[in-house]
This record gives C-alpha cells, structure tokens and sequence, in this order.
C-alpha cells in the first residue's frame, strides 16, 4: 500500500517531505478496568476508584476483563483489520509512581490486533488510506499531582489500570493536513463502534507523533523524533508543521537529527526535547506470567462482526447511492456519529425518501449545522428536532410551502417550537398553488413589460425574471414551479 | 497437654469429633508448645488470641455438629500468605509492618473448613532460599541435630518455619510453598511430608510472589494422610488467579491405603549424580524395593533434559522475580527510606529493605530480561523448560505412573556453613525444580536416617493433577519407613 502524496515543504536546499506514523492511546469504553473491578469513571476523588490489584498490593492477580477484550476486537474489525485469535500479555518494567506494579501489562510482540487500515476524507473530496499496524491492549498508568506540596508529590491511582488501545499507524501520513485528518477518521470510527468515546479534553484520546523529513523523491527514512502525548488534534498539526521545518533546519544546516522523545509546548508553538534515546528505556519485555494467552475462536469474531454498526465510509457509500449526496454532503453527515443519526432520523420521518433525501441532507448541513454553529451548539442540543425537520422536508417536497416560506417556517420552529404543519395552516403559510390565482398575475406582468417578453423569447432563461416578479407579488407563496410552467405557456417558450 | 500436640492431624480431627477435647484445649496445647519453642524461631508472629477466639467458635460449631473437615485443626501459616488484619511480611524488612486489609484464598478456604490459625511462619526473605537462612527475622532451627552434637541446623527452605514447626510439634499441619523445592526440600530435612501439587491446582491470590509461573502453595504435615487432608481444602479453582485450574478436586484421604499393585514407577536415569553420598544412593534403592514389594513395577527411565534444569531454573525464576518485586518501591506500603529525588527514594528503599540473596536474585533477573541478553538467557531457558517438560511428558506416554528420585542431595547442614558460595546453596533444589519447571506435583515423604542420625526423604513424581497417586505411593514408603520425631533438646 503507497501513501498518498502530502504537501512538500519547501527549505532553503529544496523541497522535503515529511514522513508520519501515530501511536494513538484511546482508552476502551467499559465499566471497569482492563484487569480490576475498579470504575472507569472520570474525575472522582483521588484514588477512589483503587482496587488492590491497581495499587499493586503484595499477592494480588490481575484477571482480564472480557469486555475489554470485546472492544479491541470490535474496533479491529472497524478498521479492517485482522484479529489475532491467539495473542499475549506482556510486561513492560519501569519504575514510576504512576505504575505501582513497576511494570505495565501490554502487549508486545503478539498484539490482538493486526493489519488494517483507514481511509482518509482529504480537502476537495479525495481520500486517502493509511495503513494500521497493530492495535494492542494495555493498561493505563495513574496521575502524579505535583501542585499540592512545595515539596512533594501525589499520587491518584483511579486512571491505573483503566483499558487502553494503542493504535499504530504505518508510516504512511505525509504531512500535518493528513495527520489530523486521520486522527478525525479514526476518532469518527470509534466513536461509531462505541469502543471509545474520544473525549480528547478528557484525555481519553491523545496521541504520540512520530516525525521524520525526506529529501521530495527519495524513499528512504530520516531519523525520527516522537512528540509525545498530542490530546488536541489542531495543535498535533501545530506541532508537526514546526518539528518538520525544525528537522529540515538542522539537516540543512549540516546537523543531524537525535532521536528522541519531544514534547510540544502550545503556548511558546514549539516542540523540545524530552529525554533522548541514550535515556530511553529498557523495558525489559517479558510474557507476564500471570495471565494465560488470550484466545478465542472464530465464532467469537464473527458473533462480534455481526454486531457492528454500520460505519461511517459505508454510511457515506449508501448516502450517496440511496439519495445522490454529493460526496462532500455525505461526508459532512457522516464525519460525528450524532449528525449521521439526526439526518437518519429525519429521512425516516419523510414520506417520500427518495424524492426528498438530498434535500433533507442540505437542510440539514446548510440551515441546521449553520445556525448550530452560528450559536455554538451541537446537534444534541439542536433546538428543532429530526421530527421537525422531516416535516419541513416534506412540506417542501410535497410543494406545500416553497424553499423561502420553509426558512421563515425553520425560524419559527428554532425559536418557538411547535408542529411545522399545523404552524404552515394556522399562519396562513400556505404556498398558492391554485393557477388561477397566479394566472391573473402573469397576465399583468405580461401586459406591464412587453420589452421584457421580447427579451425572454428570444432567450428562455431570462423568463426567471417573470417568475421572480410574481413570487414577490405574491408574498412568497406562489409556487414558483407552477408558476414557472404557466409562464412559458404564455410566452410560447 | 504434650500428648495433644504429638497426635496426627487426623487423629486430633478423630478425638475432636469424639469430643475427647476441644479445639481450645488442643489450640493451647500448642500454643504452650510454640512458647517453649522460641529458639527454633519458627514463628514471626504469634497470635494466641486470634487462635483463642477462632477455637471458641469452631467448638460452638462443633457442640451443634456443624463443624468443617478442618474443625479445630491448629496450623500454623508461612508469612508469604497474606492474613487480614496480621502482620505479612514475607519475611522480608521491606514489607514493615505491613497489614493486609484481605485473607488469601488458601487460608480463607482453611478458615472455611474450621481451621485455627496460630501464627506466621518464618521462611526465606520472598522465599529466595533454601535454608531459611535469609529471613530478616532471622535463621529458623531445625529440631533435628546430629547425633550427640549441639550443631544447630537448618531446617532447609524457603518454607523452613513451617517444616521445623510441624518436626517439632509446634503446629498440627502448616501452608507453604514451593518454587523450586521450598516445601520438599525442608519437609525432607525435617523428617516431615510436603507436597507440592500440579501448577494451578491452588490458587496463588494472596500469596506474595516470587516466580509466578513456578509458585504453587501446598502443605507441610506429619503424615501422607495428614498432607492429604490439608491439600482438599487448600485445593480448587479460584476466579481471581486465571493460572488456577478449573477442575474438580478429589477427596485426596481416600487414596491413602489404595493399592499400588501394577503401577509402574520410573528410576530416572539422569538423577544418579556423581559423588552422591551412598547412604542417598541406598535410601532410594530402598524406597524402589519397598514399592515394589507393594505390587509397583520399576521401570529405568531417562529424562535427558534434567541437567540443564537448576542452571534454567535460575533464570527463569530470578527473571519473573525482579518484575514481581518492583512493586516493592515505597511508595504505598512497607518501609520508606526518603531521597532527594523519586530515583533516589528508590533506590535508598530497596538497598535497605531487601537483604542480598533478594537483590543478587532481582540483579540477575534484570540482567537476563536486559535488551540484547534476552535471547541468550531468557528465551533460551524457556526453551528448555518446554524440553524438560517434554522429558516427563514421554516418560509419562510411555505407562509410568509416577517417578522416584531422592528430594535431597545430602540431610540438612548447619547454619552458616553454606553461606559463602551461592552456586553450592541452589544445588540444593537440584532434585526438586524439575518437578516447578514441568509444573508437576511432587511429595518429599521421609524415608530414612543418615549415618549422623539426620532424616532423609524420597521424593514422588507425579502426572499432571494426579496428586492421589502421589499419596497412596507415599503411604506405602511411609508405612515401611516408619515415622520420624526429633527428639526434644529445646
């Protein structure tokens, strides 16, 4: 699998590429920890949510949690990937109050996870795929609090233990715009599956950066460096564009570049130096003892595939199939499993979905998702409900209102709620369909510009000026494709 | 009250359920036993009121005829098992006075059954030994001594408080465990029965670990009959270690007394060292010809691999221990020696509250797990355990039923005469951790005297969870070996 082609950076010797590969932590939804009892849940008081295998006392064993296990399996096999009935718990040994066990439980050379991959949504339609090494469960460390004590530090053991997936991608992301717009996919899929929720303030997402610059048209790969522990997916882009140009500069300048873990300071826009590889860590790999090899049967993954929901590239497929969306629109939809589902609640709600579907997915993006973000909110608190909106839809589609009654109809609904039908009835909204009533008005306008008429003759498209005449004479309630289909008539055209 | 104390488990369980004497009376029997016993050092911590109280509300169950298949038992258990509310400490300076706030699910399976807890055995520091000389509440004693000498002895180890206290009447039955001979190696040194069962066959939760995938508890007892009592209530399936087996566990008491007409028991070629002490040499050919005259049929087996077990034993076992003991950096429990920095803390904390052979042991556990040695020393001796195991595996194919060997190079030695050289002391378990390698169960039952007066045990080989036959095959050695008491100088 080749990596799309990014943007190139230009130095002061030529232009380079950059070369990018991710770690992503997402911590699994469950109700308890990979190996303990304990809660998942966030922000409790400190280590209150401890159990004695979390805080490593003497003579405790951990026993996986099943659900977890489910998890990395079902998020597997949304990214395409191949599920390892047979993998391995391993300890990763360093000490770090984070970690009482002095060691982390992970998965090392036999993750449950393998190969996949994720197609990225790049500007202007394209797409791209990245390709998935491996996804492997691990064990979460605790959180050191270093603000309580001059001259002490704390510990809160409630993240210990909780599920983590590790997610590794190949080094096939080319710069900072296909960076994040995997991690945008990825977070969409998991959130789809319901695997994680991809809270990043939360932490619950955050990523490790891996940034090597090339020489444009050469293939082999530069010495890396890591920026470690990205949870926001526009200062990862951030920091990727300076990390490049800052490898670029030494290379350029006739240095090399150390390997070595970075971390990126938002405020001052730059990343440095952590700790570099001759600091690194000997983990000191081993099987961990205490836990068989995970095994299942294929069964297993089958009962778990035929649970999967459907995710959003195949959304998007039958979106644009179904109700011809443009690529884009259905990429919009489908980008926030929320948006996806209002906009499914609503073509449920229309009486003709064939009819009216790409016209329910444009007021959903355009008049729905823009005064949304025009007042800050998401669609969970959207103010005009999926049933609403159909209704609006249908009004439309079955030509009762036109487009510009149904916006002044979508304001009243937004501000004062209410059934759109009943408020179409009861505001007199109603769209003139009655011909006789329009005919009368065209004869006038007709009458009243024969310049004009000379004109439309000659060149039919300018017979729009007519229809706009009558719309406006009509308060916006004449049906402009009645409207439309009398005035050619009359005109001969 | 001594006559309480000298009576069998199963007699004391007889003449409790005859209501000839109580479970207190019994509990304080011993109690006065442990108090005269101080100089052996077999226990860390005594817990009279504890034994007190739980002897009180067994004999109420007893009165009501509810009582458990252990009511009233005293037992005395080795402080690498974790007690709610007493002191566990591993025998080790780094543990302090540490006090867990749960029960293991070895002694809680005890208390079930109505056993009465005494106290907490001494035993090498993390049971890294094999003569108990590393505890940090000091040596423990063993009851025995050479004829007409005043030589104090190690009672072997790890689990030499609970060897020396069941030799010397302190205790009617004690947990321990075994890693790689620290039941049958002590148990054999003191004139008492260990058993060892199959990796898996009781739960390790609770148990302070040294090598997870070697440990496994069991009892140390007077008698086959007495060790298979204590081995039905410490056995069985736990939810909470998932290496513990799921599987039935048989009424072990019922296979003391089964016939052994038929079975064949395999002489394993590889275990005739050279310079082997003769009377070693002549204690196994009798444990075979004893067998044999039960109806067994030897058979000579070979188990190829056994020559690379002790040196793969020490890298396997020391490799899972520097990992299990990182827990141990006084941040949560235990002794705390503060630094200026995190690193330092660290390192102040474990050099002070690990004794030497714990630090040699994690030093040469994160050596052989170091990047670039991995290969060479870890996964290499993986590869000969699966080879080992593979030996036992082809033995077993091939009929035998379970296999005999001496437990112990030589009877035991006196303090501080094995101190110097590491490499002498591990030859100790040389018999022994084949048997954790191949996560067999193995029984060290007395078989004999030395020349010095000191015992000497066989010990049995079995196949994968069949403990039973182990017993029904040490009775019959027991039987025709008689039993062995030390006699009382202390």
């Amino acid at each position: 699998m080749s990596a799309a082609s990014g943007k190139l950076i230009k130095g002061a010797t030529g232009d380079w590429e950059t070369v990018i590969g991710l770690e992503v932590h997402a911590q699994v939804t469950s109700n308890s920890k990979l190996f303990s009892g304990a809660s998942t849940e966030f922000g409790g008081e400190p280590n209150s949510h401890v159990s004695l295998v979390d805080a490593a006392m003497p003579g405790m064993l951990p026993v996986i949690n099943e659900e977890c296990v489910r998890q990395a399996v079902r998020t597997g096999l949304g990214l395409n990937a191949k599920i390892n009935l047979r993998s391995v718990f391993d300890r990763k040994n360093y000490f770090y109050p984070d970690s009482p066990q002095g060691y982390q439980i992970s998965q090392y050379l036999s993750p449950v996870v393998g190969e996949g991959e994720v197609v990225l949504e790049l500007d202007g339609g394209k797409t791209a795929t990245v390709g998935i090494e491996r996804l492997h469960l691990e064990q979460d460390a605790g959180k050191l609090l270093h603000d309580r004590s001059p001259n002490l530090s704390y510990v809160d053991l409630n993240r210990c233990g909780v599920a983590l997936m590790e997610i590794v991608s190949k080094p096939e992301i080319r710069d900072a715009e296909q960076a994040k717009a995997y991690v945008t996919k990825l977070r969409s899929i998991l959130r789809y599956l319901g695997t994680c929720d991809g809270d990043m303030e939360k932490g619950s997402l955050r990523a490790d950066v891996n940034v090597s610059v090339r020489r444009a048209g050469t293939t082999e790969l530069g010495t890396r460096c890591e920026i470690k522990n990205m949870n926001s997916i526009s200062f990862m882009g951030d920091a990727i564009e300076y990390e490049a140009r800052r490898q670029i500069e030494i290379i350029e300048d006739g240095g090399s570049i150390d390997q070595e873990t970075r971390l990126y300071d938002p405020g001052k826009g730059e990343t440095r130096s952590m700790r570099s590889k001759e600091e690194a860590h000997d983990y000191r790999y081993f099987p961990d003892p205490d836990l068989l090899p995970l095994e299942f049967s294929e069964a297993y993954v089958a009962e778990i595939k035929a649970g999967l929901p459907e995710l959003p590239d195949q959304k998007k497929a039958r979106f644009i199939a179904d109700f011809g969306l443009s690529p884009y629109d259905a990429s919009v939809l489908v980008a926030e499993r929320e948006s996806a589902d209002f906009y499914e609640t609503v073509l449920a709600g229309l009486a003709d979905k064939a009819r009216d579907g790409k016209l329910a997915a444009n007021w959903v993006i355009n008049e729905l998702f823009g005064r949304l973000n025009k007042e800050g909110r998401d669609i969970t608190g959207s103010p005009v409900s999926a049933e609403q909106l159909s209704a609006i839809v249908d009004l439309i589609g079955e030509g009762t209102i036109s487009g510009k009654i149904a916006k002044d109809l979508f304001e009243i609904v937004w501000t004062e709620g209410g059934d759109p039908r009943a408020l179409v009835e009861s505001r007199g909204m109603k769209q003139v369909t009655d011909l006789g009533a329009n005919e009368k008005e065209v004869d006038e306008i007709i009458a009243a510009n024969p310049d004009k008429v000379a004109q439309a003759r000659a060149k039919p498209q300018l017979a729009g000026w007519f229809v706009g005449q009558v719309m406006k004479s009509s308060g916006g309630k004449a049906n402009p494709q009645a409207v439309n289909d009398l005035l050619k008539s009359k005109l001969g055209i | 009250m001594t006559d309480l104390t000298s009576l069998t488990l199963a007699e004391a369980r007889e003449g409790l359920a005859n209501k000839s004497f109580t479970s207190l009376e019994l509990t304080d029997a011993h109690l006065g036993a442990i108090e005269a016993a101080r100089a052996l050092n077999a226990f860390v911590m005594e817990t009279p009121d504890q034994a007190r109280a739980m002897a009180r509300a067994v004999d109420a169950k007893i009165a009501k005829g509810e009582g458990g298949p252990l009511a009233g038992i005293p037992l005395g258990i080795k402080d690498l098992f974790a007690t709610r509310d007493v002191r566990t400490t591993a025998c080790s300076k780094i543990l302090g006075d540490f006090v867990p706030t749960y029960e293991s699910t070895i002694t809680s399976q005890l208390w079930r059954d109505g056993a009465v807890m005494l106290g907490k055995l001494n035993n090498d520091e993390f049971a890294m030994g094999s003569s108990n000389e590393t505890s940090c509440f000091g040596p423990v004693v063993n009851p025995w001594r050479r004829d007409g000498s005043n030589t104090t002895l190690v009672p072997g180890g790890s689990s030499g408080g609970s060897a020396s206290a069941v030799a010397a009447l302190l205790c009617m039955g004690a947990t321990a465990t075994d890693t790689g001979g620290s039941i049958r190696q002590p148990a054999a040194f003191t004139g008492t029965v260990g058993i060892k069962p199959t990796y898996g066959r009781c739960s390790r939760w609770g148990i302070v670990a040294f090598a997870s995938s070697l440990d496994q508890a069991g009892p140390i007892a007077r008698t086959v009959r007495d060790s298979a009592i204590l081995m039905r209530s410490m056995a069985g399936h736990d939810p909470k270690d998932t290496t513990s087996a799921d599987r039935a566990v048989p009424d072990y008491e019922a296979a003391i007394g089964k016939s052994v007409k038929g079975m064949k028991i395999g002489i394993p070629r590889e275990y005739r060292l050279d310079g082997m002490p003769q009377e070693i040499e002549k204690l196994w050919s009798e444990g075979a010809a004893w067998l044999k005259a039960a109806g067994a049929e030897l058979v000579d087996v070979s188990l190829p691999h056994t020559k690379y077990a002790l040196p793969a034993y020490y890298i396997v076992a020391p490799a899972e221990a520097s990992s299990n003991l990182a827990r141990y950096d006084g941040v949560r429990y235990g002794l705390r020696v503060p630094g200026r920095s995190i690193g330092e803390q660290y390192e102040n904390t474990r050099a002070e509250g690990f004794g030497a052979e714990v630090r040699r042991r994690v030093m040469i556990g994160t050596y052989v797990l170091s990047a670039g040695y991995y290969d060479a020393y870890y996964l290499r001796a993986q590869k000969v355990r699966t080879l080992i195991k593979r030996d036992f595996e082809d033995c077993f194919a091939k009929g035998v039923h379970a296999i005999l060997t001496p437990a112990t190079p030589s009877a035991a030695f006196g303090i501080g005469e094995k101190g110097a050289d590491p490499v002498e002391m591990y030859l100790n378990d040389i018999f022994t951790v084949t048997v954790n390698m191949a996560g067999l169960p193995g029984i060290a039952v007395p078989a004999g005297k030395d020349t010095q007066g000191l015992p000497l045990g066989l010990q049995l080989i079995g196949r994968p969870f069949d403990e039973e036959t182990l017993f029904s095959l040490g009775e019959v050695i027991e039987q025709a070996a008689g039993r062995f008491t030390p006699a009382r100088w202390w």
